[in-house]
């Protein structure tokens, strides 16, 4: 690893540098909140944010994809999507957000390999931004990270006032950097040292604790425990928390097209949906709320550990800031790790 | 397959045999690969699985029918239902479908050799149960297995699958066919009731025996509870379970039930395995 710093002063320039050789994603303001888009010029970026609305999970994993190309109907043939590989740069993501893509590579890069994610993945150099400032909702040191944790990106922007300190954790980000050596120099011991200082200060704002420990085997006895109906009550069941969480990845398959010209494409979806399960016959395994809202954190808290060894919870906060009635994750898992079986 | 999982190969519909008619209708489908290559080096086991697609029309999992002692072709056998079924059910002889698989686990052939095997079915259940029987019936298998027997069961005489099928198996002195219908028909000799009571009825020796069951939930459930009765274990006794399912391969979440996901770690299932999974059925 290696510790670099750029100025302020010149990174307007590297911005408009990258964005000559890449695809650069980076916060821009819209509608009031903050969301990850391809920019053109630095000018278009806005790091006042504490984090986007929309997850970046999108750029990798887009809501609406094509699978393949097809000509419908009872003669019709198949035609392969053709995988572009864009260059591309995810600017300013959050260290909580990368750790969620390494969440999502546990699904796409499991027993099957997903060609579309991969090919996204691949052609991505993620650079994070420490977060400064975190807010109320945050909750990442909860499972061991940090606001300024560079293990999930291949570059750590830390922002330690007149430059920022630039950590480069991967091969891929040491590619990247050569590739614009010449605005960075390298970093004194006293700037690793600022680093580390905003890294304490950010820590220390986070106030919100999930205590993790033991929730999986907790969990493992509360499967019929009235708390989930409790929860589920609450619930309007609009899906939000699922559409915005880093780590969720549940879509659909459809045929779209005209008569001679179709395509199968994949979108979103989420499990809080009562459609989400139905089977023709009119069966659903999930018919109630309850149902739904259990499955939703046994995903995240059971079954991903149980079967990735990780909890598919980065504790970004966006559940619980987007949430329209509160349903709050912390206050639900901490009453799942304090409960007397 | 192709590099693209949820990309399908084209098949060509060679026959169309129609197993039930009326409100739930059922036709066996028989699909040659179009890519010879890939009609050949199609391997699959029985109890495993297929997407098949009417292109246009969206993408349904179903049980390969035929047994895989069948290199040529591959069957499936389609209760009309929804979007894609009902569009399969208008299809004709040469037309082209996708198909995708073969997907998730499958029934244990090798460990069950020198058993006895009873197949319980109920209705669009016995698809799965037709592979394998078709399997251990074959010539070069029978001799490896010990006593069959099919027990299975429909609504009316009308909606038993397969029913030309068992006329000839009947005929045969290697396996034992008991049919049933639900309420009693002018004509019908065999047994009159539920599946799970010709069960009893049938009375199988529990002793070295494997039971594989398919078909509605509910007859899932008595079925089971009688097997109990009879002296079963539950490492004897093997169900198939149905999820909703998109991409088949364990990646687009829709299919779990608890941790597993049926497309991939089912759907064949042992009632050992099923006592120790919570979740939504
Ligand atoms: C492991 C497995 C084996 C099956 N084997 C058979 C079989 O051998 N014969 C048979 O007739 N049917 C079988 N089914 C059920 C069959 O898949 C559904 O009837 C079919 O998907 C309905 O599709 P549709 O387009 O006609 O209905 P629509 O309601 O129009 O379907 C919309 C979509 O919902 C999904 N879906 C709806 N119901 C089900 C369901 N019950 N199971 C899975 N996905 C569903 C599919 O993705 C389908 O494309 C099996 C299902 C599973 C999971
Ligand atoms: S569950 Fe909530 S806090 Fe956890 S990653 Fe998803 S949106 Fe963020
Ligand atoms: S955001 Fe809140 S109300 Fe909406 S589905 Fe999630 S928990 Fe329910
Ligand atoms: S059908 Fe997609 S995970 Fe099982």
């Amino acid at each position: 690893m290696e510790s670099l710093i750029i100025s302020k002063e010149k990174f307007p320039e590297i911005i408009n540098t990258i964005v000559k050789s890449y695809r650069l994603f980076a916060p821009t303001e819209e509608n009031g909140f903050s969301g990850f888009n391809i920019i053109k010029d630095y000018s278009e970026m806005d790091l006042s944010y504490l984090n986007s609305r929309m997850p970046p999970k999108a750029i990798l994993f887009n809501q609406t994809e094509t699978l393949f190309l097809m000509e419908p109907g009872t003669k019709g043939t198949i035609k392969p999507k053709e995988i572009r590989n864009e260059k591309t740069a995810i600017f300013a993501i959050r260290p909580c957000d990368a750790k969620g893509f390494r969440i999502l590579d546990t699904v796409f890069f499991g027993d099957v390999v997903d060609p579309l994610y991969k090919a996204n993945r691949d052609n991505s150099v993620l650079i994070g931004l420490s977060c400064n400032q975190p807010d109320s909702s945050c909750f990442c040191t909860s499972f061991g990270d940090s606001p300024a944790s560079g293990k999930y990106v291949d570059i750590l922007f830390t922002d330690i006032e007149e430059n920022y300190l630039v950590e480069v954790m991967t091969e891929k980000g040491k590619d990247f950097i050569n590739d614009f050596s010449r605005f960075f120099s390298p970093a004194s011991s006293k700037e690793i040292e600022a680093k580390n200082a905003k890294e304490q200060e950010a820590i220390g704002l986070i106030k919100r604790n999930l205590k993790v420990e033991g929730i999986e085997e907790k969990m493992d006895k509360m499967f019929d425990h009235p708390i989930w109906e409790e929860y589920a009550k609450k619930c309007i069941g609009c899906g939000a928390c699922t559409y915005l969480c880093m780590t969720c990845r549940c879509f659909d398959m459809l045929d779209e097209g005209t008569l001679d010209k179709g395509a199968r494409i994949r979108v979103w979806d989420s499990c809080m949906f009562p459609e989400y399960t139905i089977h023709t016959s009119g069966h659903n395994p999930r018919p109630a709320r309850m149902n739904r809202v259990r499955n939703r954190f046994y995903c995240k808290y059971s079954y991903f550990p149980k079967n990735s060894d990780v909890i598919a919870c980065t504790g970004c906060g966006r559940c619980i800031r987007y949430c329209p009635v509160n349903i709050d994750i912390i206050e639900l898992m901490n009453r799942v790790s304090e409960m007397e079986l | 397959m192709t590099e693209n999982p949820y990309q399908p190969v084209l098949a060509t519909i060679e026959k169309i045999k129609v197993e039930v008619t009326g409100e739930r209708a059922i036709k066996t489908f028989k699909l040659v690969m179009q890519d010879k290559k890939i009609q050949k080096e199609f391997n699959f086991v029985p109890g495993q699985c297929v997407m098949i697609s009417r292109l246009g029309k969206g993408e349904s999992m179903f049980a390969i029918s035929s047994s895989s002692t069948e290199k040529d072709y591959l069957e499936v056998s389609v209760m009309k239902q929804g979007i894609n079924t009902s569009a399969l059910h208008e299809t004709e002889v040469g037309d082209t479908v996708g198909v995708r698989g073969p997907y998730g686990n499958h029934f244990d052939v090798e460990g069950w050799k020198n058993k006895n095997i009873v197949f319980i079915g109920g209705g669009i259940g016995m698809a799965p149960l037709r592979s394998i029987a078709n399997y251990t019936l074959a010539d070069k298998n029978r001799d490896q297995y010990g006593n069959l027997d099919i027990i299975y069961g429909a609504r009316t005489s009308n909606d038993l699958c397969f029913k030309d099928e068992f006329a000839e198996l009947q005929k045969r002195e290697d396996v034992n066919v008991h049919l049933s219908i639900d309420v009693v028909e002018e004509g019908w000799e065999e047994f009159v009731g539920f599946v799970p009571s010709n069960l009893l009825r049938v009375k199988p020796p529990s002793k070295n025996t494997i039971a594989i069951t398919c078909g509605p939930p509910i007859m899932i459930k008595f079925v089971i509870q009688n097997l109990l009765e009879l002296g079963f274990k539950d490492e004897q006794i093997f169900t198939t379970l149905e999820m909703r399912m998109k991409c088949g391969v364990g990646i687009c979440g829709r299919c779990n039930i608890g941790n597993l996901y049926v497309c991939k770690d089912g759907p064949v299932f042992s009632n050992a395995q099923l006592k120790n999974l919570e979740g939504d059925l």
